[in-house]
Parts: structure tokens; sequence; C-alpha cells
């Protein structure tokens, strides 16, 4: 059997932290996705400008010098702000950037680019007649965003949604670079200490590829009901 | 130098030692990516057409090389390279030795793997999506499956392979930056450094962004130039 050192509870938080860490930000970059993908199609000519800054700037710039910006930067504005309002108010109030907190708030913010220009490319595919007649029935914005705006993006935009998701769970690896405790942290660290960079690594990697299998089937399932009614394809 | 020296003059940070340490990391940055991407190629051109062989016994080691490279992580890739280099009998006796000790070679192997197996995916969609006509057309000349693969089938393919190649550079110009995790001196080792010395995450990390934010840019155009030409056939006509 495989022997861990003592690292097998480790490696299985590791392994928690993980999972968190990506459905959490993919929570996060999906909704930041919807608002960029509005944003870009509204009428508004400065939210316009801004939404495509923000996705041609992240898309240009490697996720880790991102993480690296956002994490240390982070840390060094709010200690600024801090250190305001202990000159301003007298009171002591110290904040830690918390990694995890951080990593999410990150990976979110990168993919949440990503997911933009998927959804963008989704919301124009959507028969406009399909809108009208929401409409026509007495619709308010809300209910035709809901009830067929959405619906029929999805089918559209889930398989890139899906090449998105299998991106962020990699990208999540890079956490262990700026300090928080992920599966891949604990084993690099088991690797340095024990001399058996294969005994952990080669298990966290297989885990990688359990997730994007049981995702790739999960959105086989989801593709197949959001293309009800619209034949095979 | 003068003008160079009394832009410098006004900030603590970028010096002309820092910058040193910059144009350092791009050189290291552009030498990972271009010989990366060039090794990598090669490999995934033969990959390709393999992998759309018939037979089991072929096709199914290199989807599984493929699906296992594209579905972990390039960190995990990295360090099991790195760390465990060390571990193949007698490695430390050979020739390659010298190299590999260095974190340079091993990045550069786990680079050259990852990006010929997202490449031999991308070259083998695009061959598998190669028009029938233009095959049967082929075979009706009397070529061989070589002759058409080498004639015809390629070089369709690897036009119509392109813009997914242009996204796959980009995407191996931005997954070398945890080179720097292995204590490799790229353009993020460099910010690192410069971070580290002076507490000024700001400036090392915004100008690494910079760096490598004009880098994606000049790839874009290259490959906007590129299929502008070789794809001219796939325009709509005008008039």
């Amino acid at each position: 059997m495989l022997d861990l050192h003592g690292y097998g509870p480790r490696l299985l938080e590791g392994a928690g932290v993980t999972i968190q860490l990506a459905v959490l930000s993919l929570i996060l970059a999906i909704v930041l996705g919807l608002l960029t993908a509005s944003a870009k199609m509204s009428r508004s000519w400065l939210l316009h400008k801004v939404a495509t800054l923000y996705t041609t700037v992240i898309r240009g710039v490697p996720d880790l010098v991102l993480m690296m910006l956002l994490f240390f930067g982070g840390q060094m504005a709010l200690n600024v702000l801090t250190d305001i309002i202990y000159d301003r108010y007298g009171v002591d109030w110290y904040v830690n950037l918390n990694a995890f907190a951080a990593g999410v708030l990150t990976i979110g913010f990168i993919f949440g680019a990503y997911m933009g220009e998927t959804f963008r490319g989704a919301f124009m595919a959507v028969d406009h007649g399909q809108i009208e007649a929401g409409k026509a029935y007495g619709m308010t914005p809300w209910l035709v965003f809901r009830r067929i705006r959405f619906p029929l993006m999805m089918r559209h935009a889930l398989p890139g949604l899906s090449n998105n998701w299998m991106v962020l769970l990699k990208t999540t690896a890079l956490v262990s670079v700026i300090g928080l405790t992920d599966m891949v942290r604990v084993a690099a660290e088991a690797s340095r200490a024990t001399h058996e960079p294969f005994t952990f690594l080669l298990p966290v990697a297989a885990i990688y590829l359990l997730i994007a299998s049981i995702s790739e089937w999960l959105f086989a399932y989801l593709q197949k009901r959001y293309n009800v009614g619209f034949g095979e394809h | 130098m003068e003008w160079f020296n009394a832009l410098l003059a006004d900030n603590r940070i970028f010096t002309p030692d820092t910058l040193g340490y910059y144009w350092e990391g791009l050189v290291t940055t552009t030498q990972l990516v271009f010989l990366s991407l060039l090794v990598g190629l090669v490999l995934a051109v033969p990959l390709s057409i393999l992998r759309g062989s018939k037979h089991k016994w072929i096709k199914l080691p290199i989807y599984t090389y493929t699906y296992v490279f594209r579905g972990t992580p390039l960190l995990i890739q990295l360090y099991i390279i790195y760390y465990g280099v060390v571990f193949f009998d007698g490695i430390q006796e050979t020739f390659l030795w010298p190299m590999l000790r260095e974190a340079f070679y091993p990045a550069l192997i786990a680079f050259t793997l990852n990006t010929a197996a997202y490449t031999t995916e991308i070259f083998h969609g695009a061959i598998k999506s190669t028009a029938r006509g233009e095959i049967e057309a082929a075979r009706a000349y009397g070529m061989s499956p070589g002759l058409t693969m080498r004639r015809i089938i390629l070089p369709s393919a690897f036009r119509r392979a392109l813009p997914a190649y242009g996204n796959e550079v980009i995407f191996m110009l931005h997954a070398s930056a945890i080179a720097s995790v292995v204590t490799l001196m790229d353009i993020t080792g460099a910010a690192r450094f410069v971070y580290a010395r002076y507490y000024a995450p700001f400036e090392a990390f915004l100008f690494a962004a910079a760096i490598y934010l004009c880098l994606t840019f000049a790839i874009l155009f290259f490959f906007r130039h590129l299929e502008k030409r070789l794809l001219a056939h796939l325009r709509p006509q005008s008039g």
C-alpha cells in the first residue's frame, strides 16, 4: 500500500481546500462574468470601456503575476489603511489578509474576465425573437432574463464554461505559491521532507484527473439538459 | 545614457540594477517559451498524425499522454520533473547531469511535454475536420496515403489550427511564470526579487505585468498577420 508517512490526513484536507477554492472562485467568476457581459453589451460608453479594459488586461497577464500583485499588494494596501485609521482615530486594528479569501477573490477576478467573453458570445447567440415574445407576454426585464435569456444563453455558454472551469481548476494549484495550504503545497512540502516526490505528487495529479473526469461527465449531462428541444448537437 | 540616468534619478526602485534583472528575466522567459514551443511543435506533428491511427495500441498511449498532461496542473508536472529527476538510476553519472541539476532544464522539459500535449490535440482536431472531398480528390489523383497527408491534409490542417495554436502560444507564455517557483529568474522571478528587496509589490509586479502584456500583444499581432496571409482563401469574397 501507499505509505504517506503520516501526511495522508493533511493531503486530504488540502484536497478539500482545493475543491472549496475552485467552487467558490467559479461562483464569483460566473457572477463577475455575467456583469461583464452585461456591461459589454450595454449602451453606456463608459461601462463598455471599463469592461473591455478589464477583459483585455486580465487575459494578457499571467495568473501567477496577478495573484502576487493582488495578494502582496492587497496586504500592503490594508497595512496602509490600518495605519491611517490608527493615526486618525487611534484605533489599533490590524488585519492579516486571509490567504484563502485572497485566493478566491483573485481566481474569481481573473476568471470573471474569461467568463465575460464566454457569456457575451452566448448572449448574442440568443434568438432575438424569443426575447421579443417574452416582452409581448408582458414579462418584466428580470423575468425575461430569468426565464428566457439565461436558459437559452446557457446552451451556447456551456462548452466555454466547461473549458473555463477546467483551466480554473488547474489554476488553483498556484495558490500554493502564495502560501495557501492546498493539496499541492502539502505534496510539495512532503516531497522535500521525505525525498519521495512521486509518493505525494502522483496521487495529487490523480486527484486532479479524477475531478476533471467527474466534471466532464457533469457538463455532458448539463449540456444534454439545456439542449432539450433543440435536437442533437 | 545621460537621459536614461536622469529618467531614473527620481526613484529608488527602478535603478539600472533592477532593470538589469528584468532584462535577464525577459531573456530567460523568451528562451524557455521559445524552446519549449519549438520542441513541442516538432513532437506534436507526428503525435497528432499517430493519434488518429486506427490501431488501438498506437492511439491509446498518445491519448493517455495528452489526457494526463492536459488534465493536471503544469505546476505539478514541473514539481514531478524537478524533484523527481534525481531518482532516475545512474542519471548523476551521465553527461546530462550538470544540465539537469539546474532548474532551467527540468522546467524546459516540463513545459515542452505540456505544450506538446495541447498542440497534439489541436492538430488532431484540425486533421480530423479535413473535408472528405479533399482527401477523395487526392486519392482520385492516385496519391499514396503518405503523399496525401503531406500535400493535402497537413497544409490545410495547419492553417485551420492557426488561431487555436496562437492561443496556445499565449497560454504558454503565461504558464511560464511558474518557472519562478523553482528558483528560475524569469520575468516573474525578477519581480519577486525586486518585491522582496524593496518591499514594493505594486511597482515590482505591475512592471512585470506590463512586460507580459506587451509580449502578449506582440504574439497576438504576429498571429493575426499570419492568419490574414495564410487564411486569405477563407475570407468572404467581396463583390
